[in-house]
């Protein structure tokens, strides 16, 4: 009878949901969230709920408008330029997890935010139609003849990861570089999905994307028809980040995705789900062997960022609109 | 004459309703935007830029509108031909179209893959440039005012007497002295009206500039103080924006009130055969070729909404639950929006029609009015922001995102609802008072058998009205909606940011059918046997 009732009330417990947020290519590929969070709640026998909002940037901002009244036990999809606002919100707590698995370019040492994978940015191009593609960030601001789609800084991390690429190589004379970009700018989508629906149909010569982009087209198309350019400047780095909210519902449960994030089953599913690369020693499919690594990894520190990333938006949003 | 000693008690619970709704967020918003100067604002090239541009776009538009407009009414006056009517009622479509669906069908025309690239491709022409920014704008603004103007001035010129037609004929007018001496007084009267009228809404539109803007370059006002809030969590700056959009509306709405005169009433025995200047070879072309201009402007981003939803994929993506999803939510907002819009109209209206016919108190019934009409220098994306702000440090204000949004939609169609119901409101006071008060009919009675059987055509008006304008909303969702609180508009915006125009065709053909269902229902349930007649 009591074996009968233990059983009983195990069953009749609900099981627990985890909702997490995360921007929307994350939830919509199925070969990514969606499987991920199959994978976890067989795991963890709990339900998993993603919530796909526009981009990373978005992510911070819809967090700090929910403030502590937000029923998010996990957001996925901050990155290394965001730390530093986002723990100045006070909304992210720290975790006890063992990051000796981590191979990141840089090391990590954060527990607030721990990383799930890394990429450079790079803008993409058809080699079809764009026969010379600009071999630099100089030439494509100077030349005429590009159109491009880039994503919004004030929502998107690529968007903002341009931001920060444009400072490094242009320093003081950014706004005259934004200003050149301005006039080859088809138009700033709010999200990474958007600008590169809006490529693929063939809307712009080149869009901000990473420089693991064309193995997608590689590996699920069988076409090396997409490339990312090589700037001989360098390309900006990006390590996209997870973290668990203070007031998160179920705590250890978002302690456990956490860790999650760092084992295989997590890890595999990178490279050919989010098309970057993973932060632990995971085999990579062939098709990443065909693509260039920058020669040089381009970065801020989370501080240089926090302390000048409102400034260069507005500068940004001045320079384009003269 | 009976007492009534409760006559001030509708319309007080209105106006608290309306101002703790209006008022608060609004205070708010001042709070929030006195931390800083709004010199320091108004001092940012890019905040100067974004003014600029709200107002250029909106002059152009006007502009833009009112060329075409006035050619066009001047040939559908002189000409009759089969169709005229049914051209002319589609014209009237463009007022109650809910925005996000015409500019989906834009882009079905004019964007990269559109109907104009693929036969400009099949004529072996260059491709047009892209949609996005200022000229996807003023095609959108166009596509919506130009048959609003042209109706309206077309009424202007069927409102001429007959007599001054037998006239002009008589001493052989050519078409430049009757444009001159005729048409174009009879035009004048309503343009400074109808200018401020298109300027107003081309100023405050939100989701074309959303949808077709294209990044900073091309922002308006209303659309930067929706990113000030959502993009950069800038308060403050929300708060400001907000701020100089209301003074801005303010003195555009002030304008507008200045020159807006009632529409003379048509005259029925308007005819174009009276006309002099219709028989001429060089008129007929013209004339044709101005009505085949307006045709080829409005109809293909019609005709592109039913057309791209009639696709093989359509079947598959009506199935998406998503989709009904966000039409079950639509209705629901539309249908609790539509009601309190009525219900706060009515109380405002019990109490305004008693003092201004009864008690003959017009001034305290005018401001009375006034206060219900408010919210139109408030529009709809600073209303939003005001009570987010407001609500903001107490809740989640995603989590009642819902009952906000029926909130804010139904004060932005509280001025239509208003104008709907105040004069057969008063007539019946007017007319049947004194009737009743002779039968000794009051109460409940008096409402079942003499206000209902008056007032439910005018109701069901205002009701499907507030609930069209409730359907097609994009603003008060954009600032609310999240992936648990979506409406078919916001739905259709999403696909169209991230071009996914092939859902969208389901979308949009869904959100248009709705629209035509509120409409229908309405009318045939509320608006009783008589509702074809009137």
């Amino acid at each position: 009878m009591a074996i009968l009732l233990v059983a009983s009330s195990v069953h009749a417990a609900p099981a627990k949901t985890l909702t997490i947020y995360t921007y929307s290519a994350f939830s919509s590929t199925p070969e990514l969230g969606p499987a991920i969070a199959k994978a976890f709640e067989q795991k963890y026998h709990c339900k998993v709920k993603l919530v796909g909002l526009d981009d990373g940037v978005s992510l911070l901002n819809r967090l700090r408008l929910e403030g502590k009244h937000s029923r998010a036990d996990i957001v996925l999809g901050l990155d290394n330029n965001l730390i530093s606002a986002a723990e100045k919100t006070g909304l992210f707590a720290s975790n006890d997890i063992n990051l000796s698995k981590l191979s990141v370019p840089g090391g990590w040492n954060n527990t607030s935010f721990i990383p799930y994978d890394y990429g450079y940015f790079a803008f993409v191009y058809n080699q079809q139609k764009l026969k010379n593609p600009p071999r630099s960030l100089k030439e494509l601001v100077e030349r005429k003849d590009i159109k491009i789609i880039y994503e919004d800084p004030r929502t998107s991390t690529p968007g903002l990861g341009l931001l920060l690429w444009i400072h490094k190589v242009y320093g003081d004379k950014a706004s005259q570089a934004w200003q050149q970009l301005a006039q080859k700018t088809i138009t700033v989508p709010k999200s990474w999905s958007d600008a590169y629906g809006m490529f693929l149909k063939g809307e712009s010569d080149m869009v901000l994307s990473y420089t693991t982009s064309p193995a997608y087209h590689i590996m699920m198309e069988h076409t090396d028809t997409y490339q990312a350019a090589d700037f001989k400047e360098g390309h900006y780095m990006q390590i996209e980040v997870a973290a668990r909210l203070k007031n998160a519902p179920n705590p250890e449960l978002a302690k456990d995705f956490l860790r999650f994030m760092l084992t295989p089953a997590f890890q595999e599913r990178i490279p050919t789900g989010n098309w970057m690369y993973p932060v632990t020693r995971v085999k990579l499919p062939k098709a990443f062997n065909q693509l260039p690594v920058p020669a040089k990894a381009l970065s801020y520190s989370p501080q240089e960022v926090a302390k000048n990333r409102q400034a260069w938006v507005r500068q940004w949003r001045s320079a384009v609109t003269q | 004459m009976k007492h009534r000693p409760l006559w001030w008690l509708p319309a007080t619970v209105a106006t608290l309703l309306i101002l703790s709704g209006a008022i608060a967020p609004l205070g708010a918003l001042l709070l929030q935007s006195s931390d800083s100067s709004l010199s320091m604002t108004l001092s940012d090239p890019y905040i100067i830029h974004v003014i600029v541009f709200s107002l250029k776009q909106a002059t152009l538009s006007t502009l833009l509108s009112l060329i075409l407009a006035i050619p066009i009414a001047r040939a559908l006056a002189r000409r009759s031909f089969p169709g005229r009517s049914l051209l002319l009622r589609l014209f009237g479509l463009s007022l109650v179209l809910p925005v996000i669906v015409a500019v989906y069908g834009i882009v079905n025309v004019y964007g990269h893959d559109g109907w104009l690239n693929q036969l400009l491709e099949l004529l072996q022409l260059p491709r047009w440039g892209s949609l996005y920014g200022l000229q996807g704008i003023l095609l959108a603004h166009v596509f919506f005012n130009m048959p609003l103007c042209t109706r309206m001035l077309l009424q202007g010129i069927e409102s001429i007497p007959s007599n001054n037609w037998r006239l002009a004929s008589q001493l052989g007018m050519s078409s430049g002295m009757i444009f001159r001496l005729l048409e174009w007084p009879a035009m004048r009267s309503q343009l400074c009206g109808l200018i401020s009228l298109v300027f107003m809404l081309c100023f405050t539109s939100f989701a074309t500039v959303m949808a077709l803007g294209g990044g900073p370059a091309s922002t308006t006002l209303e659309v930067a103080i929706f990113q000030a809030l959502r993009y950069n969590f800038d308060l403050q700056s929300a708060g400001q924006l907000a701020l100089i959009q209301l003074a801005l509306t303010c003195v555009v709405l002030l304008v507008n009130q200045w020159f807006n005169k009632p529409l003379p009433s048509s005259a029925d025995s308007y005819s174009s055969q009276l006309r002099p200047d219709r028989h001429t070879l060089s008129s007929k072309f013209c004339d044709s070729l101005l009505i085949l201009l307006g045709i080829l402007i409005y109809l293909p981003p019609l005709l592109a909404i039913v057309i791209s939803g009639l696709n093989l994929q359509l079947v598959k993506d009506l199935m998406h639950p998503v989709l009904w999803q966000a039409c079950w939510t639509s209705l629901k907002i539309a249908v609790s929006s539509g009601l309190l819009s009525l219900l706060l109209a009515v109380l405002m209206l019990l109490t305004t029609r008693h003092l201004r016919i009864r008690m003959q108190c017009r001034l305290p019934a005018t401001l009375l009015e006034s206060c219900g009409s408010i919210i139109l220098v408030l529009p709809g994306v600073v209303l939003s922001t005001g009570l987010f702000i407001l609500l903001m440090p107490w809740l989640d204000v995603f989590g009642v995102g819902f009952y906000l949004v029926i909130l804010v939609n139904a004060l932005m169609a509280l001025p239509y609802t208003l104008r709907t119901l105040n004069t057969p409101m008063q007539l019946l006071v007017q007319n049947y008072d004194k009737l009743c008060d002779s039968l000794g009919i009051t109460g409940l009675r008096r409402l079942r058998v003499i206000e209902w059987h008056q007032l439910r055509r005018p109701i069901a008006i205002a009701l499907s009205l507030g609930m069209i304008l409730s359907v097609g909303d994009l603003g008060a969702i954009a600032m609310f909606g999240s992936d648990q609180l979506q409406t078919l508009p916001y739905l259709l915006y999403l696909q169209l940011g991230s071009y996914q125009t092939q859902h969208g065709a389901a979308t949009a053909l869904i959100l248009l059918l709705l629209c035509f269902f509120i409409f229908w229902c309405v009318e045939k349930g509320l608006g009783g046997q008589n509702a074809r007649d009137s």
